[in-house]
Formats: structure tokens, C-alpha cells, sequence
């Protein structure tokens, strides 16, 4: 069999089995073995989905979330890529902070959540600092590595062409480390995503996507998780095949550090 | 060669001078007193009231009083038992379905689609559902610890089942290997490095996501029940002294369970250095 038909008959086994998933679900929700309020079945997910992109609250609690999630992203990236780039530059440095970021990371950051709640109250700042602790460990040992793993060769190649600290650092170590970092980046967005949604149930604060899920358990709104999950996994892809892959190809694939993958 | 290098490097710690050792030792406690000196003045200074920002003493002896009464251990070892259902549930389904998806394209074709919409929603959206569905307590607990560790497991084990050279199978075959020593000389150890990467990605992921699904599940005993709870009655240093257990087993299962088993299979096996 040709190539071509391999991948028709694969995408066709593919629909089959999302088909065939779907109408056991829609099958056990119209039994009535379950009641309706916890198994809705899937016309009752897609309209209450549509109401809510309609209405607008889908897309604020959506809003809300983002804004979480960038702002905390970008306090760690502020954080964690400078600090990773100096602990790789400098020994004195790497002493210093790898035995607390080794201290600090197998502690999930979810765990802070109640401590934080106690320091900072309910709301926006719990959440955005929840993010930027998930996400500033990945980035931190990303661009840690990154410069560590920067090929001495092309150091001392710079270093014998005449080039000062600033044009080193910024034409050699910053490019050379720059597919960890981007490594590190999507780690920390991943981490981040979870983070978020975690905060957001526990520590409630009227919006976000997470908290939405939560508050729908009280009133039994299965329909509403339902659909709140579905704009959660959406956000999540969005962002790692559009978002992250782009720069990946605007930079590290372009500068042909990583071959594109085929396929 | 090989042997050399290994044995030499297992040589040059124990030629060290203790005066050396003890130089590593000092360079490593060095930033923790550094940043529990901070703390200390801070907390004694009483910028923050006392019961929020409790001295590092408080911490301890809240920690030494939960031990000896016994509660401490008994959250702990909740929160243990969770953990390794919940996570034996996921490898085992894991590995299997990774094993079906990486040896049978039909098997491929019909988890691919099913795996690639569930992943990408973060696990801990699921815990309310799951709450609804099976209730408040132990079992939705374990079943979403269970189910979100099992995705980083499906992937790399499928990745490493296709990862193993054609040609390793095919001369085995050649040799006259039937099936069964097909999977357990060849395809087995070929995936292995990947099968674990996957078991410690899931357990990482497992263990990042425990903590919060304890305090959503209202479970009796847990870790991150005890910290929940603690928050009510504004118990800091309790908090404090279970976020440092919850660090303690995070680096053990790093340390004793993950890197041992990687020197005891693939590092022995030649495959990883």
C-alpha cells in the first residue's frame, strides 16, 4: 500500500475511534442509568459552550486566566533566564543558588497555595504568584545548562577573532543556549497552565477558567466542566503549537541549530 | 575502557581529602543560612505578625511536636500510598497501551486521536469532574493521580518502542527469536531508556498535582490536607512543616527511586551514561 493510503487509512481508523467514543458517551448520558446533571449529553456540552462564548463570560473567565498566567510567566522569565544565564557564567553564583533551586523544586507549587493565601488574601496575586514559581524553576535550569552546554570551541573561535565580553556573550552564549531556554520557556508554559487552573480552584476569586470547573461542582453543572474543559485544552494547544512553535522556527530551526522535524 | 573510566571515577571521592569534603559541604549549607538568617531577622523584627510569618524554630517544633504525636507520619504515609496507587495504575495501563500503540498501527490509529485531545488539558481540570463522578475521597483521588500520569507514560513508551532499530529486530528474527524473546531481549531493553523517562515524567507529574488534589478531594489524611486545614486555623508553622515533608519526599523519590533504578537497568546495560 502507497504512503498516501497508510495516512488516509490512519486518519479514517482515527475519526472512526473518536466516533465511535463519542456515541458510547452520548449513548450512556440518553440511558438515564447516570442522572443528566453529571453525564449531559453532548448537544447539551456544545450549546451551553455556545451560550457562554456568546455571552461573554466564557471569554472573560478566559481572559482572566491568561492574565494570570503572562503576567506570572513574565515575572519568571524575568527572574529565572537572567539568573540561569549568570549561575552558568559564574561559579560563585551556581554555588549559591543551585542548593536552594534543588531545595526548592521538588516542592510542587501547588503546595503554597494555602501559605500564600494566608500572605497575600484571595485574588489575583496568589494565582500570578502560584504561576511564576511553577514556571521559574524550568526556565531557571534550561538556560543554566544552556550556557553550560555552549560548545567551548566556539568560545575560544570568538575569543580568537577578537571578540570582547558584550559580542561574546550576546552573538555566542546567547544564541548557542538558546534551544534549552526555548526548551525551558515551553516547560515553564506547560507547568504554568497546570498551575493556574490549580490556583484558581483553590484559592477562588470570582474568575478564571479554573475557577469556573470548581464553582460549576457546587451546582452540579457537569455541562459547564464539560465545556470549560474543552476552552482550557484549547488555550493549552493554541499556545504550544502556535505560540511556541513559531519562535521555534523564527529562530533556533532558522539560525539551523535544530532540523525541523519531519513528518 | 570503559571499565577504567568507571572505576577511576569511583575513585576520586574517596581519595579526597576530608578537608575537601567538608569545603563541599560548607559551599552547600552556606545559602540555606544565608536565606534562614534572612528569614529569622525578618520573622523577629515582627514586620509580619507571628502566627503569618512564624520563626524558623516555631517551624521546627511544630514539626518535631506533629512527629512524635505520630500525625505528621501518618499524613505522610497517606499521601505516599496515594501517590504509588494512583501512579502503579497509570504505568501499568501506560506502559501497555504505549506497548500496543509503538508495536500495532491499528493500535496507533485508534489511541493516537483519543490520547492527543486528552494531554493537553492540564489533569487538575479534570478533579472537579471527577469529584462529581466518583465522589468526594480516596478513589477519585488515586483515579486522577492514575490518569494524569499515565499520558507522559503512553507517549514515551511509544516513542521508545518506535525508537528501537528496525534492524535489531529484524536480526533477531534471523537468529530465530520467537515473539516472546523478540519483546523480552530486544524490543524491552531497545525502549527501556524512554519507558523510564516516561515513569519518572509521570511520576513528577503524579506528585505536582497530589498536593492539590488533596485539598480539593477532602480526603481524611494527606499532606495537602494538612496544609489546607492548617490555613483555617491560621497554623503557619504547620503549614510551613508539611510543605518541608512535601519537599523531603519529592527529593527522595528523585534521589533513591528514580536515579538507582536508572544505574540498575539502562546505565548497566551500556544504553546511558
Amino acid at each position: 500500500m502507497t504512503a498516501g493510503g497508510e495516512r488516509m487509512r490512519s486518519v479514517r481508523r482515527g475519526v472512526i475511534t473518536l466516533v465511535v467514543v463519542a456515541a458510547a458517551y452520548e449513548a450512556m448520558a440518553r440511558s438515564g442509568i447516570f442522572p443528566s446533571a453529571l453525564v449531559p449529553t453532548l448537544p447539551k456540552v456544545g450549546s451551553t459552550l455556545l451560550a457562554l462564548l456568546l455571552d461573554g463570560t466564557m471569554l472573560a473567565h478566559a481572559f482572566y486566566t491568561l492574565y494570570r498566567v503572562l503576567l506570572g510567566m513574565a515575572l519568571a522569565i524575568a527572574v529565572g533566564l537572567p539568573l540561569g544565564i549568570l549561575m552558568g557564567r559564574f561559579k560563585p553564583i551556581e554555588n549559591f543558588f543551585l542548593p536552594l533551586a534543588s531545595a526548592l523544586m521538588p516542592i510542587p507549587s501547588l503546595a503554597w497555595v494555602p501559605v500564600f493565601i494566608l500572605w497575600f488574601g484571595i485574588g489575583n496575586t496568589v494565582s500570578i504568584l502560584i504561576v511564576f514559581y511553577a514556571a521559574t524553576f524550568p526556565l531557571l535550569l534550561n538556560a543554566w545548562s544552556g550556557v553550560r552546554a555552549v560548545n567551548p570551541l566556539w568560545l575560544r573561535a570568538a575569543g580568537a577573532m577578537g571578540a570582547n565580553e558584550r559580542a561574546l556573550f550576546w552573538k555566542v552564549i546567547i544564541p548557542g543556549a538558546f534551544p534549552f531556554i526555548i526548551t525551558g520557556v515551553r516547560q515553564a508554559f506547560l507547568r504554568a497552565w497546570i498551575a493556574v487552573v490549580g490556583a484558581e480552584m483553590i484559592a477562588a476569586s470570582d474568575w478564571g477558567l479554573g475557577w469556573v470547573i470548581y464553582d460549576a461542582k457546587e451546582f452540579l453543572n457537569a455541562d459547564v466542566m464539560l465545556a470549560s474543559l474543552a476552552v482550557i485544552g484549547a488555550i493549552g494547544f493554541l499556545f504550544e503549537r502556535l505560540a511556541f512553535g513559531s519562535i521555534e522556527r523564527a529562530t533556533v530551526m532558522r539560525w539551523g541549530m535544530v532540523r525541523t522535524a519531519k513528518g | 575502557m570503559h571499565d577504567v573510566a568507571s572505576t577511576s571515577a569511583a575513585e576520586i571521592p574517596a581519595a579526597r581529602s576530608p578537608d575537601e569534603r567538608w569545603r563541599v559541604v560548607a559551599r552547600n549549607a552556606f545559602p540555606f543560612i544565608v536565606v534562614g538568617g534572612l528569614w529569622e531577622i525578618v520573622a523577629h523584627l515582627g514586620v509580619f505578625p507571628a502566627r503569618l510569618f512564624p520563626p524558623l524554630e516555631a517551624v521546627a517544633a511544630a514539626f518535631w511536636r506533629l512527629t512524635i504525636a505520630g500525625i505528621l507520619p501518618h499524613h505522610a504515609l497517606d499521601t505516599i500510598i496515594r501517590l504509588l496507587s494512583g501512579f502503579a495504575l497509570a504505568a501499568i495501563l501506560g506502559v501497555a497501551i504505549g506497548f500496543a500503540m509503538g508495536r500495532s498501527r491499528r493500535a496507533e490509529d485508534i489511541f493516537l486521536p483519543l490520547v492527543a485531545i486528552g494531554a493537553p488539558i492540564p489533569g487538575l481540570a479534570y478533579a472537579p469532574l471527577f469529584l462529581l463522578w466518583f465522589g468526594v475521597g480516596n478513589l477519585s483521588a488515586v483515579l486522577l493521580v492514575g490518569f494524569v500520569a499515565a499520558f507522559p507514560i503512553i507517549f514515551n513508551t511509544w516513542t521508545g518502542v518506535k525508537a528501537v532499530k528496525e534492524i535489531w529486530v529484524r536480526s533477531a528474527q534471523a537468529m530465530g527469536a520467537d515473539n516472546r524473546r523478540l519483546f523480552r531481549h530486544v524490543i524491552l531493553p531497545g525502549a527501556l531508556p524512554y519507558i523510564l523517562t516516561g515513569l519518572r515524567l509521570g511520576l513528577a507529574q503524579a506528585w505536582r498535582i497530589l498536593v492539590g488534589v488533596e485539598m480539593l478531594a477532602a480526603v481524611s489524611w494527606g499532606l495537602g490536607w494538612l496544609i489546607f486545614g492548617a490555613r483555617e486555623f491560621l497554623n503557619t508553622d504547620v503549614m510551613l512543616a508539611g510543605i518541608a515533608v512535601i519537599g523531603i519526599i519529592g527529593l527522595a523519590l528523585e534521589k533513591l527511586v528514580f536515579q538507582r533504578l536508572e544505574n540498575f537497568t539502562v546505565v548497566r546495560w551500556g544504553m546511558m551514561s
